[in-house]
């Protein structure tokens, strides 16, 4: 297919852009098979390049022969375009639908798009899973290749870790046990007492409590001995009991004798999705008095779910640094609310996670790796009216949950909050392949390492690095507890308030705090530089010697 | 541990149900702390609950924590403290004497209003019957004075209480005194009258004889309504925001929705709104402004402080917010006894009108991070202050009583006391550039950009704070780069010296005392960090219970802890 069929009016001219806290842009609108562009012969005026995968939704508008489109983003920008002639608005409103809503994945701009900057460390290769794991690895785990062909579970990938006593026969058996042959394997081993955060899918006992020896022995195997371990799953108990009318279900006390299972209630699909479509909704509106702000806020529940996340993974953490004790975390596939719980809980625990290739390593470990359907999940974002069932803002919340415990410990974090926007924008819509596919099987078929650049080739250069770098960062080994109390947890205004207030004071204020570090830090080496010359000075002799 | 809690900033001790470790003791205090103790034997309890309810009902000023506090000053570094801000300097500040404004000997002795400060600035066209007819006409005699003054445009904000207007009343000095602030301004034809209540309230109070303004009355006035609520209404938001946000295991839901049904952020919105309608008005239409509520010394000093802080960056420095307050909210006689509760009074008098006022201070501060010199903590220290009875300033209800009970001879001034560790206060973000660019500040009103202010009314609860306080870090990193400044510059005189001198000159401690504070395991920077303090869920037993104070003294003026 060409994309030429597509783009019925590739350009109009004396059209005018509006966009949030900027000022009005007159000029020609061309439209790419990836791009929209407005580009004008005016001084001074920034030029808008908007990926066609980024509009989320637009609307149609009319006043006489002047046309007006309002292209809402998956960033949540809203912009408008005035587009004289009735026909040309119609063709380009049409065009962009077509062109933001393409079906095939290899059409898609990361498989088109060239790098305009050489790439030094290919992102691709960064996080070769034998890498990761193998850091991690002591006496008691292994690395296996019984998913080498996707064939045991199709959302895993080739290689995972778990327990050395279980072999991959065992493994096979217990992946028949587990929804999505999700068995469970290791996530993260808390170096400082040796316990373990396990992920798994939720076990398929069904309404007659079937059971599995292979899944207990293997669970078990992961328990030091005369020790005890939590079960953490992520529904509520009475959403877990109706798991078990479809086959699905969770552990028995009986089966399970040296566990415990607690349940929290982490929400999913489209309860999250309508969540967020309410949240922006609240923050868009312009018009509105303080009650009713504070009522829509709380009745998108955006907040509670920050909140239940953060708990969990605090709870999480607790268990395993506090109470000595390992954890296996579940939900029903094990693939959404899951995934937010052990990668918070990392933060919480894991110092190098809070750095800058720490942090990138987590989100390909515990996200692009563990199978988190990215493709599905940010196909649509909140502006969206269609009923798709498989959207949901899983990793924003995740990433606004890492902002929260950023924000409250400012100083332990390698990277700032840019990098965490960054990463919003780029799940939901990219020049880089990094997030598409849905799991590790499908990016293999897609051959994007060799068809596509990865996002982090292009963020770990260090012109782009400095960007995301916190200034305030001092490395700090401690598990940081966060606190989850409401009064904690701030709406993440660099997301859903970016585009509805004029963020010069605040970057300006942000410009200062980066100076009044760097220049410490300038001075600190100027005394440094001083005091050497002195002491050659003062070894004058030495001095004197060397020609 | 110790914990000192002073008499005075006791709001209420409540006695619990016995339990089986003894008798509780909860105190709820007006800097927002709780504290909450328990006293092994019931009879020690009760001695102490009576003890702290005697304490805590102070009936003449004398006994107040001010008259025995002594900071070892002399009498002439006290003398020197209160001077340091002088209101007359300050109108001079703006202008003032001009050829359209003077000083008033009017209220001399405090005749004509007693809630006045005795030096006031009218128009000159307004003759001293005029300023007596139109006191006469207005509540408790505040008649229209000038509280700031806009040199650029030469327009006045002039403050005062409601005319006693009723349903028909008039009064031609009033009308005269009207017009001579409007006259005073050559820049416009007209001058906007505030009245900051809600109308309805307003139109209630004509049928007492009180009122607002009839514009057919009063030539080019335009009247505005902003509809600010009233101490009783402040007064039942704050009790009900502290209810909830003291609540246990509290969840979002319940919070939001408490901070909605609390109406507090709404009325902190309503201020600002307020303000910055009058900020617009002088800085943009270059008209006067008249403002009033009932009164005059509640909603008119939010208003009329919190738009002068808009107008005028001075305000936006420490000093200058000494001043501000000083001026609109001490001189003009807000009722800080009262309000404050400082001797045993009407409960109903009691209003939080003036952490309302600092609440939206900060409001502004984190919209704009870098106009303000000061930070948070000195907005919270003030507060501090002004329930602690420490300090003269805010004793007593107006100047008139403040000179009677010779403040200035027997206490001493925050205001030096507040300078003196002033570094702890700053702003480093501050820029006084910046200010001169933009000085007008032009907030967001929209209701998303106002928030909880969580470290003033969680000031005590240091789990809810952020773990490592970015302000605490960037004044650290600060006072190390002035310190390095100082050892460079030593350093380079050194070097361009004799070598012979060089052993002598650099002392030991500057090889390696300067640098950032050493931090050798993080602990320090870390604060109120543990798992247990948070309480994530209900994991079996309890991980430590507690350890309650064992000790409770109560000694002139502080009860005293410890565990």
């Amino acid at each position: 297919m060409e994309f030429a069929e597509l783009i019925k009016t590739p350009r109009v001219d004396g059209v005018v852009l509006h966009r949030p806290f900027m000022p009005t842009v007159e000029g020609t609108l061309c439209l790419t098979g990836h791009h929209l562009i407005l580009s004008s012969r005016q001084d001074n005026t920034e030029e808008l390049w908007l990926l066609h995968s980024n509009i989320d939704y637009i609307e149609k508008r009319f006043v006489g022969s002047l046309g007006t489109i309002i292209v809402k983003c998956k960033d949540l920008r809203i912009i408008q375009l005035d587009i004289p002639g009735m026909e040309e608005c119609l063709n380009i409103a049409s065009s962009i639908e077509a062109l933001s809503t393409l079906d095939s994945v290899s059409l898609m701009y990361p498989f088109f798009y060239r790098p305009m900057f050489e790439v030094v460390e290919d992102g691709w290769n960064m996080f070769l899973p034998e890498e990761i794991t193998l850091t991690l690895l002591t006496d008691e785990w292994r690395l296996s290749s019984v998913n080498k062909d996707f064939g045991v579970c199709p959302t895993y990938p080739q290689l995972v870790a778990v327990p050395k006593a279980v072999d991959d026969d065992t493994l096979r058996k217990v992946a028949t046990f587990r929804h999505g042959g999700r068995f469970p394997v290791l996530s993260y081993y808390h170096k400082k007492n040796g316990m373990v955060m396990m992920r798994a899918g939720q076990p398929l006992t069904g309404t007659n409590g079937r059971r599995c020896k292979e899944d207990e022995k293997l669970i078990n195997a992961t328990l030091r001995p005369g020790k005890r371990g939590y079960i953490i799953d992520t529904r509520a108990i009475n959403v877990a009991q109706q798991a078990k009318a479809r086959g699905g279900g969770f552990e028995q006390e009986a089966s399970y004798p040296q566990w415990r299972r607690i349940h929290k209630a982490i929400e999913r699909y489209n309860i999250l999705q309508e969540s967020l479509i309410k949240l922006v909704e609240a923050c868009n509106d312009q018009s509105q008095s303080m009650d009713r702000w504070l009522s829509k806020l709380e009745a998108s529940n955006w907040q509670t779910h920050v909140k239940e996340i953060v708990t969990t993974a605090c709870l999480a953490a607790q268990c395993i640094d506090r109470e000595g004790a390992s954890v296996l975390v579940h939900g029903t596939e094990g693939t959404d609310s899951t995934l937010q719980v052990t990668s918070l809980a990392q933060i919480i625990l894991d110092p190098c996670c809070r750095t800058m290739r720490g942090f990138q390593s987590l989100v390909e470990r515990e996200w692009l790796q563990a199978g988190h359907p990215f493709q599905q999940r940010c196909a649509q974002s909140a502006y969206s009216n269609s009923k798709a069932r498989l959207e949901a803002p899983v990793f924003l919340l995740f990433l606004d949950c890492v902002w929260q415990v950023l924000r409250q410990f400012p100083c332990s974090f390698q990277f700032n909050e840019h990098f965490l926007v960054l990463l919003f924008e780029h799940a939901y819509a990219s020049q880089f392949g990094t997030f598409l596919g849905n799991n590790a099987a499908e990016r293999l078929k897609l051959k994007l390492p060799q068809k596509t650049v990865s996002l982090w080739s292009w963020v770990n250069r260090p012109q782009e690095m400095e960007r995301f770098l916190n200034p305030l960062y001092e490395p700090n080994n401690l598990v940081i507890w966060p606190s989850v109390a409401p009064q904690s947890l701030l709406l993440w205004e660099g997301v859903f308030l970016r585009w509805n207030r004029s963020s010069k004071c605040l970057d300006e204020a942000y410009d200062e705090m980066v100076h009044i570090i760097e220049y410490n830090k300038e001075l600190q080496s100027k005394v440094n530089a001083l005091r050497r010359q002195l002491a050659q000075l003062e070894t004058g002799d030495g001095l004197l010697e060397t020609p | 541990i110790e914990h000192l809690i002073l008499h005075h900033h006791i709001s209420s001790v409540e006695k619990l149900s016995l339990t089986t470790s003894g008798c509780p003791l909860l105190i709820q205090c007006r800097n927002f702390r709780v504290v909450h103790f328990v006293v092994p034997r019931e009879r020690d309890c009760h001695d102490l609950y009576s003890s702290l309810l005697r304490l805590l009902r102070p009936v003449s000023f004398d006994e107040l924590y001010a008259f025995s506090y002594n900071p070892k000053q002399n009498d002439q570094q006290r003398e020197e403290g209160w001077q340091l801000i002088d209101l007359s300097a300050e109108f001079e500040r703006m202008g003032v004497p001009c050829d359209q404004w003077h000083w008033t000997d009017v209220n001399r002795e405090y005749k004509v209003c007693d809630s006045y400060p005795r030096d006031l600035y009218v128009p000159v066209a307004a003759s001293k019957p005029i300023i007596v007819g139109s006191s006469k006409f207005r509540s408790k005699g505040r008649f229209p004075a000038l509280t700031y003054f806009y040199q650029e445009k030469k327009a006045a904000v002039c403050r005062c209480s409601q005319p006693l207007s009723g349903f028909s009343a008039r009064c031609l000095e009033d009308e005269h005194m009207l017009q001579a602030i409007s006259k005073a301004n050559p820049n416009s034809r007209y001058i906007y009258v505030m009245d900051t209540r809600p109308k309805l309230n307003a139109l209630a109070n004509r049928a007492a004889g009180k009122g607002y303004e009839n514009e057919d009355n009063y030539s080019n006035i335009r009247f505005q309504f902003v509809g600010i609520e009233n101490i009783h209404v402040m007064r039942a938001s704050l009790q009900k925001l502290l209810e909830v946000v003291g609540a246990r295991a509290l969840s979002v839901t319940d919070y939001l929705l408490g901070l909605e049904s609390s109406g507090w952020l709404r009325h902190i919105k309503a201020i600002v709104d307020a303000a910055i309608f009058l900020s617009k008005a002088v800085t943009a239409e270059g008209a006067s402004v008249l403002v009033h509520c009932s009164d005059g010394w509640d909603r008119t000093a939010q208003v009329c402080s919190l738009g002068a802080l808009l107008m005028d960056p001075y305000y936006r420095t420490l000093k200058g917010f000494m001043v501000l307050i000083e001026k609109d909210w001490i001189s003009f006689g807000h009722k800080f006894a009262d309000r404050c509760d400082q001797l045993d009074g009407d409960p109903k008098e009691v209003s939080p009108i003036f952490t309302q006022f600092l609440d939206c201070v900060w409001q502004l501060s984190e919209q704009f991070p870098q106009a303000f010199q000061f930070s948070e903590w000195f907005l919270i220290q003030i507060h501090e202050h002004v329930h602690s009875c420490q300090f003269g300033n805010f004793l007593c209800n107006s100047q008139r009583q403040r000179e009677e009970l010779q403040l200035r001879e027997k206490t001493y001034s925050l205001w030096s006391f507040l300078l003196s560790e002033q570094h702890n206060y700053e702003n480093p973000l501050y820029s006084a550039a910046l200010a001169e660019r933009n000085p007008v500040l032009e907030p967001s009103t929209q209701p998303c950009h106002f928030k909880f202010w969580t470290n003033m009314y969680h000031q005590y609860d240091r789990t809810m704070h952020p773990r490592q306080s970015l302000l605490k870090h960037l004044l650290a990193v600060r006072e190390s780069s002035c310190a390095l400044e100082k050892t460079a510059h030593e350093l380079e005189a050194v070097g361009a010296r004799d070598l012979s001198v060089l052993l002598h000159v650099v002392p030991p401690t500057l090889m390696c005392g300067e640098g950032l504070p050493a931090r050798s395991d993080g602990e320090r920077t870390v604060e109120g960090s543990s798992a247990t303090e948070n309480s994530y869920a209900e994991l079996q037993g309890p991980f430590g219970a507690k350890a309650e104070p064992h000790l409770v003294s109560l000694e002139f003026g502080v009860a005293r802890m410890t565990c």
